[in-house]
């Protein structure tokens, strides 16, 4: 029966494929609701009957809906992401500009949340009930139920304000040397920090939980095996694939996070790119940005799956 | 949001402080966002401040905002927009959910199994991302705004409305009406529906906290509620130059959407367990 987990993979992926799909229809037609005529709303003032004709027909507006769709399909699948309709650039150079920054704010708060997360869901896990548990899951519950922003605004007043560690608002232009470079990175990778490593705590203790009703570790305890030795040799092992599972899940937040907290502290990433494309309408920016960040979330979550499918031992056999 | 109030006075006596407490403060908001504008203390449009960001004083609760207009007036206005859209879209979002997770599990076959994967594939886009698309092609209206949320919220309420009723479609008593040869509308109505209300409640809750937090997201990004008409979000990001003098118009906004998804997150949590899962 070794084939099933290979089947189980390839029919995982099947289904990311037609997702992304599905997702880059739902993209594309959102912008077909566009209310008025795009070549007219480009022109503004030098609408003519013939520039508005001649614009069509140099953005291929004039074939059907559906023969665009497939054009735009190909030309994402090639690279060729189409021009901004606001200042006349490849959508691929606006982007990739961008694109280092991001990752480069997602992978700095993946490699502090993880941990952190981490350690406290293994040991709020542990000391379930306790007051520890109390004051970490009530925590959770505050920074789960209020929006991002909030967060941003509280790191903003506790670390800027009050305590004058860190500049309140970043500016990029403004980076001189490692020290700058780090005290302009802080608030926001802190702020995402918190919106990221409270869900996957939460996931965390939750698997770690699960796995200690086990009847082996009913067995581990019984034999008289110390708590810590339980808990690291007896639970963890078996709750690899729940937890490895809830990280990814939890990166997929990192998604939501990024467009406020690029936002509010006017970093330079592909998140406060897409949102001023929103403001002046850029239709083809805003649907390259969606579709990479719909593709990076699709993957995460992809990964979760996979992760969870390799995880289980029942169908490795 | 009235079924919940309704069911926890019926089961009042078992509810703890806690929830009696978050109950409170939701009806609070609940009542500001029916009369809030008649009771603020000075016109929520009015500049009546000449200093801006000004400091909590007798004459203004919470201070004033970037213009000297009071914040605490705007705050009893905001939420009417913030609690009135997200109940709207949470109930279209819900009703489409759950009207279409029956029928999904009482008819099954290539209906349910066509549904699911395609409402999957919406579920999967992010709902910032679902957001900014849409206002960026149809712009940001509050008709735009509740349905957008709706259509963002449906997907969820219909998967966890399918699993109740793919489990209650499994029942005894749905195989009996089914051979006495009843109807599919009748079982959905009949026999599904009043077995499925009590968590679709509790998750109406949920969802409703979820909308609250993107409505925010969205006016804070400058895409949801416009001026001069704002939510609570859109008094967040007005005022966000005060940030550095850490003024109270900022602060106050983001602790009026805390204090009320919190609540309503407390008061599931305690509601009694005869409510909230009973499947």
């Amino acid at each position: 029966m070794s084939g099933q987990i290979p089947l189980l993979i390839v029919g995982r992926l099947a289904i990311a494929a037609v997702t992304l799909l599905i997702i880059s229809f739902a993209v594309f037609a959102a912008a077909q609701m566009l209310p008025g005529d795009v070549a007219e709303i480009l022109l503004g003032q030098a609408a003519t009957p013939q520039a508005v004709a001649d614009l069509r027909a140099a953005m291929d507006l004039d074939s059907p809906a559906l023969l665009r769709y497939a054009n735009w399909l190909a030309g994402l699948a090639t690279g060729d992401f189409g021009m901004s309709y606001v200042n006349r650039m490849p959508v691929a150079e606006l982007i990739s500009g961008r694109l280092a920054n991001t990752l480069l704010l997602a992978a700095t708060t993946t490699l502090i949340a993880v941990p952190v997360a981490l350690l406290l869901g293994i040991t709020t896990a542990m000391n379930q009930g306790s007051l520890y548990d109390r004051v970490i899951t009530t925590g959770i519950i505050s920074v789960i139920s209020v929006p991002e922003f909030m967060i941003a605004t509280l790191a903003v007043l506790i670390f800027a304000v009050w305590l004058k560690w860190l500049p309140a608002l970043s500016l990029a232009n403004e980076i001189h040397g490692l020290g700058d470079l780090l005290r302009v990175f802080a608030m926001p990778v802190i702020t995402l920090s918190f919106v990221i490593s409270a869900q996957m705590i939460r996931m965390t203790r939750a698997a770690v939980i699960e796995t200690l009703k086990m009847p082996f570790i009913e067995m581990a305890v019984l034999k008289g095996a110390s708590r810590g030795r339980i808990v690291l040799r007896h639970a963890l092992p078996n709750a690899i694939g729940p937890i490895a599972n809830a990280v990814a899940l939890s990166l997929s937040y990192l998604l939501g996070g990024v467009i406020i907290v690029e936002t509010i502290f006017n970093y330079p990433g592909v998140a406060k790119l897409m949102v001023d494309a929103v403001s002046t309408r850029d239709l083809p920016l805003i649907q390259s940005c969606a579709m990479l960040f719909c593709f990076g979330f699709l993957i995460l979550t992809t990964c979760a799956d996979v992760i969870a499918i390799l995880a289980n031992p029942r169908l490795r056999t | 949001m009235t079924n919940q109030i309704r069911g926890t006075s019926r089961f009042g006596l078992r509810m703890n402080a806690v929830g009696i407490a978050a109950l409170l403060i939701m009806l609070f908001w609940a009542i500001m966002a029916l009369i809030g504008p008649m009771l603020a203390p000075h016109p929520p449009g009015d500049i009546i401040d000449f200093d801006y960001f000004g400091p909590i004083s007798a004459e203004l609760w919470l201070g004033s905002d970037y213009l000297g207009r009071d914040i605490f007036s705007r705050i009893l206005l905001g939420a009417r927009y913030t609690v009135g859209i997200s109940l709207g879209a949470v109930c279209i979002a819900c009703f489409s959910g759950v009207v279409l997770g029956m029928t999904a599990a009482a008819i099954g076959g290539w209906f349910d199994s066509a549904l699911s994967r395609f409402l999957d594939a919406l579920n999967s886009i992010p709902s910032k991302l679902f957001g900014l698309v849409v206002v960026a092609a149809v712009g940001s209206s509050i008709p735009v705004l509740v349905i957008l949320l709706a259509v963002i919220y449906t997907p969820g309420a219909y998967r966890f409305a399918r699993a109740l009723s793919v489990n209650a479609n499994a029942m005894d008593y749905i195989a009996v009406a089914r051979a006495r040869g009843e109807r599919t509308l009748y079982i959905i109505v009949q026999e599904i529906l009043p077995n499925i209300t009590g968590p679709v409640l509790a998750d109406l809750g949920l969802r409703f906290v979820f909308i609250v937090l993107l409505l925010s997201g969205l006016s804070f990004l400058g895409l949801g509620v416009q001026p001069p008409e704002a939510d609570w979000g859109s008094l967040v990001r007005e005022n966000l130059g005060g940030l550095p003098f850490a003024a109270p118009a900022v602060i106050a906004p983001c602790f009026a959407i805390a204090s009320l998804t919190i609540s309503v997150n407390l008061l599931i949590d305690n509601l009694p367990v005869r409510i909230r899962d009973r499947s």
